[in-house]
């Protein structure tokens, strides 16, 4: 059997996480495509031929409307000729083994498309990702802590730091209700500065900073494990650089090859 | 059905508790300014975001397009048919954009509300607008004040009064041009008639240069020619393609100037044959001689391209340029700022055939004091606010292109107030070859396509005085003013990148300044011609006339010399990429810049006298010596000084201001400007791979420091080079002079920034005098850009930054900014500037001179005198040997640079970086409190290892004097503390921005 795990990249229209996203997955193993977004809409570049799609960062369509809005807006009604949505089709895939993640605008684009937290599987809005309170766009480095979940991208990860770069990454609930449901759906939540002060750098609902969904086949997170794939990229690497988050990529990859002998 | 609606309206409010930090700072401000002018302190204001589409929306279409757009939890959404409802409030203020702006919001409502709508292409007529509504009846002065605190009537149509019955209606926009071409005969005008026509049409030039084009248009051959292609006396687009290329602009006149001079300094008359050939081009290719004898063959282009391009490995080149965009961030500064850095952007990529990644940013800014507290004259805005529109402006061009910013500087003095300097920096990585051939070479032979891709043609750009003789759409802006979109650009540069690569671009231009007629007629330099139809141009508003459309400065726009066998595959990769493509001419050979509309003549003008026609400048200048006075009195306690000093608007930390910027996207940034655990830690310079995980890496750093021109603008010129060079040499770089690797290139950028210096006895009465400091500071830079062994590949100059307003003038200092960018054979070994162990040996590397003049801490003081610093060129070239030996054999582990605050400064930000104390003693000779904040340039502040501290001794000899030792939680001298450094870190950390903690 095949056991190359095939990784799809989506970049462009604004996305721009591609080169070191790219990387962090060979790093890992995978066999990686930089693929333009334009490309996975018209089906030029199929699902069916890849085992993870990752949503880079960046500024999709310019995060005007709002951060990943116009992307999820594309990915919820362009019919696509008649092909149907982009975003039933993702969600198809990812019910037959695939795995779905996004980095920060890509978080907000799957969070916005409905396909996070999507407790009932109808894709309905029932979270977002909000301005940060305070305020505005911040690139810092943030220590964050694993919590449990069905995802198993931060297993055997202790805390970690990553940069944050965002200005839009305060998750909210639909309501409370919402929020008890989601509750064990947050595998990474915001710990302290790099210094150990505690930080919830953005507001967000519990100090989260990703999501799953509960097949753990989904996952969005709005720091960049990405960034941080060897020790020099630490801010304090040359006193305390710390665990990578190069164990991110490897979790991913080997939960992939088990889906596929599953299939 | 349809709605009866003339145009409809998405209003959007933030959910409460929801609300964005600029929104939240925009509030206040308009509370500020209501209450200011006479409104009830406990007025309220809401602000809704209003899309607005076109007529004819069916009404479940429009639903749709509400419910997928509005947020259901962070945003409330409504439709508004015809008015806004009287629940909204008593008074408002409503804001729409200037037709023909770009219109980035507007255009994605127009995406998304076609995929919900099932059109195939974008749906046209959507804008995106504001508005304000106040929950009292308000005063109109108290409206206006808020419209003011909200708008820019630049760019802003601002509409204010009771809650309006409809709000606007928005222009039409019909997309033709209007073909009109009106001719000029230049042939009957005196000097007088010139002179009125040169202002009129804001042509910017000279009696003496329209004379020279009056002369050759009535030359016989040059009649008979025009006559061929149908033309008789000058056209208006012909005389404004003279007037965009003979701009001091695009043919820099005042660096190619004979300057005769009046030398007080050194005594006598004497005579200098251009500051560009004498002070940059000259060092720069005895440099290259250099750097060619010890094999170090890394230089690629120099000032023949939009940018410099030297070779960094085996693969790869990169591409460096620094614009300033002063003018336009003065009118408009969010949208002058986003639209420097996207230019600049365009410039690293439009250089060769293409095909550049950009790599990096950098942004160094000047403004006005943000405490200003002068009563603003006309047409002036003040300086906070300029620095929140350019602070965000450069965010939003470096982060959503996806461009790390890497590194800038901020500095502050009155004398920016009239026009900020925005510089704005990028460099770009390009593989070395392309399609199979060579990517820095430009190939255009007749026959290639012309073609424009990106953005379309608007107004944007034209200058503005041009337009009284239109008739224009109600309120249009005066096309002064552009606001870039990163977003089409993005898209074109991903785009040129995939068509580069395949080898489908022969040649590439950017199109900025000048518009197509700088950027097509730069590429038709190559093959000797151009013919091009005007009306083959994507226009975005109407009715623009040919000479618009060829000088038009619209923005995200490259163009593109095509081989015609190519076409097709570029066509079809454009489509698939969402970029519009126009192919609007042909390249020839027959000598002539030669433009039709349709099959109307409109320009056809001989290249040769076009671009060397323009008569040389002579100009006077007067030279004076430096100013040279005893220090003033001092106070003699060390720690309130330095806290005062730490707390120097120029001094202060930038962190916050830096974190807006994304300095780390790409995942190949190892020094960010701000290190160490608590990332306070500033650095000396900014450190990115070339690729992902890659060891090998660039560094880049600035100089610039105006206010010691205000003494002695020779010692500046060279202090600036010292400066962006020790920032490298700091971190870990390595001078090509001493033994720096064949590939390991070390390359610069100079940018002056000065005020009017072309004498005008009645405007400019002191313009000897200030171009006599241009020459100084040129000629400064020159000798030490020698002595380093350093080449300038690329720069940029921008003369005549003043404002005069309100019978009065404030022009800026003459100002240098020096960028350097150099390969580190291993970006991981960099090291920064904070303490890292207690126990750590500190060193002052280097001579400490009495040069306290215009210093941090006398301009903190308020007080004059002193000696500006000069560089000891010979020392500080020895000396930074030293240093690369001192990294090579990883003796360091810290290093900081000493500039603004000298050692007491550096020190202090290398305790606050890494949490860290320090305890030290006086080194003997060491006189007073002046010792702790000389500005002396070429000096250190190094850690090391207990081990290590005899390797630096004997390594550095004299050079190197201890201090101390790194530890405690304060700064001790001589067994007394001098302050915490908690108290060092308040002092440092004060607020820079409007809303900062």
């Amino acid at each position: 059997m095949d056991t190359v795990v095939r990784v799809y990249v989506v970049t462009g229209y604004g996305l721009n996480c591609e080169e070191e996203t790219a990387a962090a997955w060979a790093g890992a193993g995978a066999a990686v495509e930089v693929v333009h977004a334009e490309d996975l809409f018209s089906g030029a570049r199929p699902l069916a031929s890849a085992d993870i799609v990752h949503l880079s960062g960046g500024f999709s369509y310019g995060d005007n409307l709002g951060s990943g809005k116009v992307f999820a807006v594309r990915m919820r009604h362009d019919d696509r000729g008649g092909r149907g949505t982009l975003a039933d089709e993702l969600q198809a895939w990812v019910a037959g083994g695939g795995q779905l993640v996004g980095v920060c605008n890509g978080f907000q684009i799957l969070v916005k498309a409905g396909l996070l937290p999507n407790l009932r599987g109808d894709l309905r809005l029932e979270a977002t990702l909000a301005p940060n309170s305070p305020g505005g766009f911040v690139d810092r480095w943030v220590r964050c802590q694993p919590a449990p979940s069905p995802s198993p991208a931060f297993d055997g990860l202790d805390v970690i730091d990553l940069p944050m770069r965002h200005g839009e990454g305060r998750l909210l609930f639909a309501d409370a209700q919402t929020a008890q449901a989601c509750a064990g759906l947050v595998p990474l939540r915001y710990h302290s500065d790099l210094a150990g002060a505690p930080l919830n750098p953005n507001g967000s609902a519990g100090g989260a900073a990703a999501l799953t969904d509960p097949s753990g086949r989904v996952l969005g997170l709005m720091p960049h494990p990405e960034a941080f794939l060897d020790a020099a990229l630490h801010p304090d690497r040359q006193r305390a650089p710390g665990a990578t988050a190069a164990p991110f990529f490897s979790n991913l990859v080997n939960a992939a090859r088990a889906l596929r002998a599953r299939r | 059905m349809t709605t009866g609606m003339d145009r409809f309206t998405l209003a959007i409010e933030a959910a409460p508790g929801v609300e964005d930090h600029a929104l939240t700072a925009a509030r206040r401000r308009v509370i500020d300014a209501v209450v200011g002018a006479g409104a009830p302190p406990t007025v309220g204001v809401r602000r809704w975001r209003l899309l607005r589409g076109p007529p004819g929306v069916d009404r479940a279409q429009l639903q749709a397009f509400a419910d997928a757009v509005v947020d259901p939890i962070a945003e409330r959404g409504a439709v508004w048919e015809e008015a806004a409802p009287a629940t909204c409030g008593a008074a408002f203020v409503h804001v729409a954009l200037h037709p023909g702006l770009t219109d980035d919001e507007g255009d994605a409502a127009g995406r998304a509300f076609a995929w919900i709508s099932g059109a195939a292409t974008p749906a046209p007529g959507f804008g995106a607008e504001e508005l304000w509504a106040f929950d009292a009846p308000l005063s109109p002065a108290a409206l206006a004040a808020a419209a003011q605190a909200i708008a820019n009537t630049n760019v802003h149509r601002v509409v204010f009064g009771a809650l309006p019955q409809a709000l606007a209606p928005r222009a039409q926009v019909r997309l033709r041009g209007s073909g009109e071409v009106e001719v000029l005969p230049l042939g009957q005008l005196d000097d007088e008639g010139l002179r009125a026509l040169s202002a009129a049409r804001a042509l910017g030039l000279s009696v003496t240069e329209l004379r020279a084009i009056q002369a050759w248009v009535a030359d016989p051959a040059v009649q008979a020619q025009r006559a061929a292609h149908g033309l008789g006396a000058l056209t208006d687009c012909e005389l404004e393609v003279f007037a965009q290329t003979w701009s001091e602009h695009c043919k820099h006149k005042e660096f190619a100037a004979l300057i005769d001079i009046d030398d007080e300094e050194r005594g006598g008359q004497r005579q200098l044959d251009g500051l560009f050939k004498q002070t940059i081009r000259g060092p720069t290719l005895d440099i290259l001689g250099e750097l060619q004898a010890r094999g170090q063959e890394w230089v690629v282009t120099v000032f023949s391209d939009n940018a410099g391009v030297v070779r960094v490995d085996e693969e790869l080149n990169l591409t460096l340029k620094v614009e300033t965009h002063n003018s336009p961030s003065a009118l408009d500064p969010y949208g002058g700022a986003i639209t420097g850095i996207l230019g600049c952007n365009r410039d690293a990529v439009g250089t060769g055939c293409g095909g550049g990644r950009l790599l990096f940013n950098t942004d160094v800014l000047c403004f006005g004091r943000p405490d200003h507290a002068e009563a603003l004259l006309p047409g002036q805005l003040h300086p906070a606010r300029v620095m929140e529109g350019v602070h965000a402006g450069v965010a939003d061009g470096g982060n959503k292109s996806g461009v790390p910013t890497l590194g800038g500087a901020l500095l502050f003095d009155t004398r920016f107030s009239g026009k900020p300097l925005v510089f704005c920096g990028s460099a770009a990585l390009v593989p070395r070859t392309l399609g199979g051939r060579p990517s820095h070479l430009k190939d255009v032979q007749p026959g290639y396509r012309v073609v424009t891709a990106g953005g379309r043609v608007g107004r944007d750009g034209i200058h503005g005085a041009t337009f009284s003789s239109h008739e224009l759409v109600e309120g249009q802006s005066g096309g002064v003013v552009q606001i870039g979109s990163p977003f089409i650009q993005k898209r074109l540069f991903d785009f040129l990148e995939e068509a580069a690569a395949a080898g489908l671009v022969a040649a590439v231009n950017d199109s900025g300044a000048g518009g197509l007629s700088s950027s097509v007629g730069e590429l038709a330099r190559l093959s000797g011609g151009v013919r091009l139809d005007t009306d083959q141009v994507p226009l975005k508003v109407p009715g623009l006339r040919p000479w618009e459309i060829f000088v038009s400065e619209s923005q995200e726009r490259m163009s593109l010399a095509v081989r015609p066998a190519d076409l097709p595959a570029l066509r079809a990769l454009a489509a698939q990429r969402d970029v519009e493509l126009a192919d609007i001419g042909e390249f020839t050979a027959d000598g002539l810049l030669s433009v039709w509309h349709g099959q109307t003549p409109v320009c056809a003008l001989d290249m040769e006298f076009l671009h060397e026609g323009v008569p040389r400048l002579r100009l006077s200048a007067r030279v004076e010596a430096p100013v040279v006075t005893p220090n003033p009195p001092l106070p003699s306690d060390l720690g309130p000084t330095l806290c005062a000093v730490l707390s120097h608007p120029d001094v202060c930390s930038r962190e916050a201001f830096a974190r807006a910027y994304d300095h780390e996207v790409k995942g190949k940034t190892v020094l960010k400007p701000y290190s160490g655990a608590g990332g306070r830690a500033p650095q000396d310079a900014g450190v990115i791979r070339l690729r992902a995980g890659a060891r090998r890496a660039v560094g880049v750093s600035h100089g610039i420091a105006p206010h010691y021109g205000d003494l002695d603008p020779y010692a500046m010129g060279q202090g600036v080079v010292d400066e962006a060079i020790r920032g490298l040499i700091s971190v870990g770089a390595r001078l090509p002079v001493h033994g720096a690797g064949p590939l390991d290139a070390f390359a610069g950028c100079d940018n002056f920034c000065v005020p009017d210096s072309v004498v005008d006895p009645v405007k400019n009465p002191d313009g000897r005098e200030k171009l006599g400091k241009l020459v100084r500071i040129a000629e400064g830079m020159a000798d030490a850009v020698r002595a380093f062994g350093v080449p300038l590949i690329s720069g940029k100059d921008s003369m005549k930054n003043d404002l005069r307003s309100g019978g009065r003038k404030i022009s800026v200092p003459p100002t240098l900014l020096v960028t350097m960018a150099a390969v580190l054979p291993d970006g991981d070994r960099v090291v920064s500037s904070e303490w890292k162990a207690e126990g750590d040996v500190i060193f002052l590397i280097g001579q400490t001179e009495d040069e306290l003049g215009r210093s941090a801490l006398l301009r903190t003081l308020g007080l004059e005198g002193g000696r500006a610093p000069r560089v000891r060129l010979d020392a500080a070239v020895a000396r930074y040997g030293r240093m690369a030996e001192a990294h090579a054999h990883g003796l360091l582990r810290s290093s900081h640079d000493l500039s603004d605050g000298g050692l007491a400064v550096a020190l202090a930000e290398c305790c606050i970086g890494a949490g860290l104390g320090a305890v030290l003693a006086t080194p003997p000779g060491a006189e007073g409190l002046g010792w702790w904040f000389s500005e002396s340039h070429s000096r250190f502040v190094v850690s090391v290892a207990p081990a290590h501290a005899a390797g630096i001794e004997a390594l550095f000899g004299a050079d190197a004097t201890r201090l101390g030792q790194v530890g405690g939680a304060a700064l001790v001298v001589d067994g007394a503390p001098v302050a915490s450094v908690e108290a060092l870190r308040q002092a440092y950390e004060r607020p820079l921005l409007a809303g900062e903690a």
